[in-house]
């Protein structure tokens, strides 16, 4: 797919940073001004046999997922080059990626029958529960679709373009758009609607995922937990 | 030694009529939303039979409550901090709503609109949950009432343990007793370690456990950790919610919803004061049989001079030590020893106490064919309730207590029935079980009169610690709704003390779907 160029800045110089501003600042207003609409809106309780594969599926293949764009995408150059060729690299990214992205396109798919399928979960859920875990369906198989492609040319050259796209937009370099020009559009794609979950997430349960990551600090918390009331008064 | 207090119940059991008024009541004040339909904070089971929700006591089948590790450790029995986490994307421990009952309505609008028939019309049931007809109620809030149901499928009531349950499935042999449950503000509560996001807590000033509305994440956790099935999960706001022992009655020294409506005058609150240096070690007492015993010995005794002073040096506002010495639950729970906590055996130290039911004597027993014990007292033996089942109940299996609390109500009965027909009364009577006359009149007035004063001794809570009372004194006028910013005001994000609602946890949501 071939933007013209101020298309693709648009695409993909500006709006990752609008959307990563409004999921950081709208997460930020709701965390502090809304709290009790932060939830997971778990709908376990309606109906939980399906949801058991279905939900484990999915979240452990997309924790798979997004922790391999985040390793893959950010781990600089001199730190992994040591270690992984380009094309080794690219050749794990594709292995591992395309498994864990599989386990949670299948895990989504359940998921996404039983919130449209299921009359009682189907009643309960709001417009946005539909949008969002379609927006993730699509986005799952995006990135799946680039895998096939990615195979057609294994020396890593591809990879090491988004990359360097990626860490551009990341470490604030600038100029990164200009990179993707004429990367296949599935990839385009794929970060277009990549970058509108985001922005998207600060309206939708995905803010579920912030608590998920504070929830290690569970993990360090004694047992029980006692509060007061008496104010800390200054002697 | 670290004293805290707080506000414990005490049920009578032995004059429960299972008549739901504080079932009812409270759910008038809490529950009466969308979302809880389903959820009952206070509400009342036929014993025997699974409960509600279905065969809550078994374990086995719901991993809750806390075991004890060889070590000596203890671990929440769905799992520690790490098992927790892992399980938090679908959680195999806990019930689906139609463990619970699936809420319902009627159509009664077809009563007005059906056309002419040759039937009468009907209301068809309606789910609220997925808005569909049902073909058939299957289970509801109290689907075993006064013993519903066959003999089949109450029996599998966990209390049954060890007892030859077959003969009481039999008309003649049959017994009842009524249950009423609500959150037991736990010593040791497992919904509390259970909890991701750190919204549940023990309040250190009256014990209440509560859940942060706005802190709450909806992990669900909470729900399969507590082993009485007291915290809900509302499927409409998707926050759990539980009983809050009605905390802002409670702070105005007003008993809680269902004591206050309690037309049998059965629940007792006050204030117990308790070393919280010595919960763990007691929570992880080796044997069950020794739990009871184990959290007796956490209470301490208001009267001792040691512990008033170390009260008032922790904190302890100096009226509600002088509450706790004229406590019900501490007199019941503790002095008389008639008060046992439910199912120790889970091992949160529950706060909420029972007075064992008495039962009637068995027929062949009436005939004249039963031992009675000296002094004409029947032998607990012979009351209809097996002391087993009971036990199970209440202390973990261990017989004992239960049948001394049992002769000691019986032996108070014997007692004021001999002065109410002219008899001569016979203090040794009272003295073999452990009496003497002045402790048998203190549970006549509390158990047979029980008198509002009596029942509920309960301090008030000193909000002038809590809040400035500056920002209540209504000089605040118009806002636009983000509250009167006072002057200890927190900084929120646009500065000023802004979308905090921690003074209510429970908030009303309309329906929004």
């Amino acid at each position: 797919m071939t933007l013209s160029p101020a298309w693709n800045q648009f695409l993909f110089g500006i709006y990752p940073y609008l959307c990563l501003t409004v999921l950081l600042l709208g997460s930020l207003i709701r965390y502090d001004r809304e709290p009790y609409s932060w939830k997971s809106d778990s709908s376990q309780i309606l109906r939980a046999k399906t949801l058991r594969w279905g939900s484990n599926l999915f979240h452990y293949g997309i924790l798979v997922v997004v922790l391999g764009h985040f390793a893959g995408f950010l781990i600089p150059e001199w730190a992994i080059g040591w270690l992984l060729s380009p094309g080794q690299h690219q050749w794990l990214a594709m292995v591992a990626g395309g498994l864990a992205g599989l386990v949670a396109i299948i895990g989504l798919s359940l998921l996404i029958g039983r919130r449209l399928g299921d009359p009682r979960v189907r009643r309960n859920s709001r417009r946005w529960d539909i949008a969002i875990v379609l927006m993730l369906w699509f986005q799952l198989l995006l990135g799946l679709a680039t895998v096939p492609m990615s195979a057609q040319h294994m020396d890593g050259a591809t990879f090491e373009v988004l990359s360097r796209y990626v860490q551009g937009i990341v470490y604030f370099h600038g100029g990164g758009a200009a990179l993707l020009q004429g990367v296949p559009w599935v990839y385009q794609l794929h970060i277009l609607l990549g970058f509108s979950i985001f922005l998207v997430s600060p309206f939708t349960r995905m803010v579920h995922i912030w608590s998920g990551m504070a929830s290690v600090a569970y993990l360090f918390r004694p047992y029980q937990l006692v509060r007061t009331r008496k104010r800390m008064v200054r002697p | 030694m670290k004293v805290r207090a707080q506000i414990a119940m005490v049920l009578n059991l032995d004059k429960c009529i299972g008549c739901h008024t504080c079932s009812v009541t409270c759910k008038n004040v809490w529950t009466s939303r969308k979302g809880m339909e389903y959820a009952w904070f206070n509400n009342v089971e036929t014993k025997p039979g699974i409960g509600y929700p279905k065969d809550w006591e078994n374990q086995e089948r719901w991993h809750s409550g806390w075991v004890r590790k060889p070590n000596g450790k203890l671990v929440p029995k769905q799992g520690g901090r790490l098992a927790v986490l892992a399980k938090l994307f679908s959680n195999p421990h806990m019930p689906q709503i139609d463990d619970y009952y699936e809420p319902f309505t009627f159509d009664y609008e077809n009563l007005q609109t059906a056309p002419e028939l040759p039937t009468a019309p009907v209301a068809r049931p309606i789910s609220l949950v997925s808005g569909r007809t049902m073909d058939k109620v299957e289970w509801g809030p109290n689907w075993e009432e006064i013993l519903g149901g066959e003999f089949s499928k109450r029996s599998a009531d966990y209390n049954f343990e060890a007892v030859q349950k077959d003969i009481y499935g039999q008309f003649e042999n049959t017994f009842m007793m009524y249950l009423p449950r609500l959150c037991e503000h736990c010593l040791n509560p497992t919904c509390v370690a259970s909890c991701p996001s750190g919204s549940i807590y023990k309040r250190e000033e009256d014990g209440i456990v509560l859940i942060d509305q706005d802190k709450c994440r909806g992990w669900r956790m909470c729900v399969s950790g507590c082993p009485y099935k007291k915290i809900y999960y509302n499927w409409t706001s998707g926050k759990a919610e539980k009983c809050t022992f009605c905390y802002p009655r409670i702070e105005a020294g007003l008993p809680t919803v269902c004591s206050e409506t309690c037309v049998g005058r059965i629940r007792y609150l006050g204030v117990l004061l308790y070393d919280a240096d010595r919960i763990g070690e007691a929570a992880a007492t080796e044997n069950p049989h020794d739990l009871y015993q184990a959290q007796l010995d956490v209470f301490l005794d208001p009267h001792d001079p040691d512990v008033q002073r170390q009260a008032l040096a922790d904190g302890v506002p100096a009226e509600w030590i002088e509450s706790a010495k004229h406590s019900p639950t501490y007199k019941m729970a503790v002095e008389w020893k008639i008060a046992f906590p439910l199912h120790p055996e889970y091992r949160t130290l529950p706060m909420v106490w029972y007075v064992p039911p008495l039962s009637p004597i068995q027929a062949h027993a009436n005939a004249g064919a039963i031992d009675s014990t000296d002094h004409g007292l029947p032998d607990v033996d012979s009351l209809r309730i097996p002391v087993r089942y009971l036990a199970n109940l209440l202390t973990a299996g261990n017989e004992a207590p239960v049948t001394g609390a049992l002769k000691r109500m019986l032996a108070m009965r014997a007692w004021f029935r001999a002065r109410q027909l002219g008899q001569p009364q016979d203090p040794a009577m009272l003295a073999a079980v452990g009496l003497d006359e002045a402790t048998a009149e203190a549970m006549h007035r509390y158990l047979a009169i029980a008198n509002y004063e009596d029942r509920f001794v309960i301090p008030t809570a000193h909000r002038e610690e809590a809040e400035n009372a500056y920002q209540l004194r209504g000089g605040c006028g118009f806002t636009f709704g983000n509250g009167c910013d006072g002057i200890d005001a927190k900084a929120g994000l646009f500065g000023g003390k802004m979308g905090r609602r921690k003074m209510i946890p429970i908030r009303m949501i309309d329906d929004d779907t």
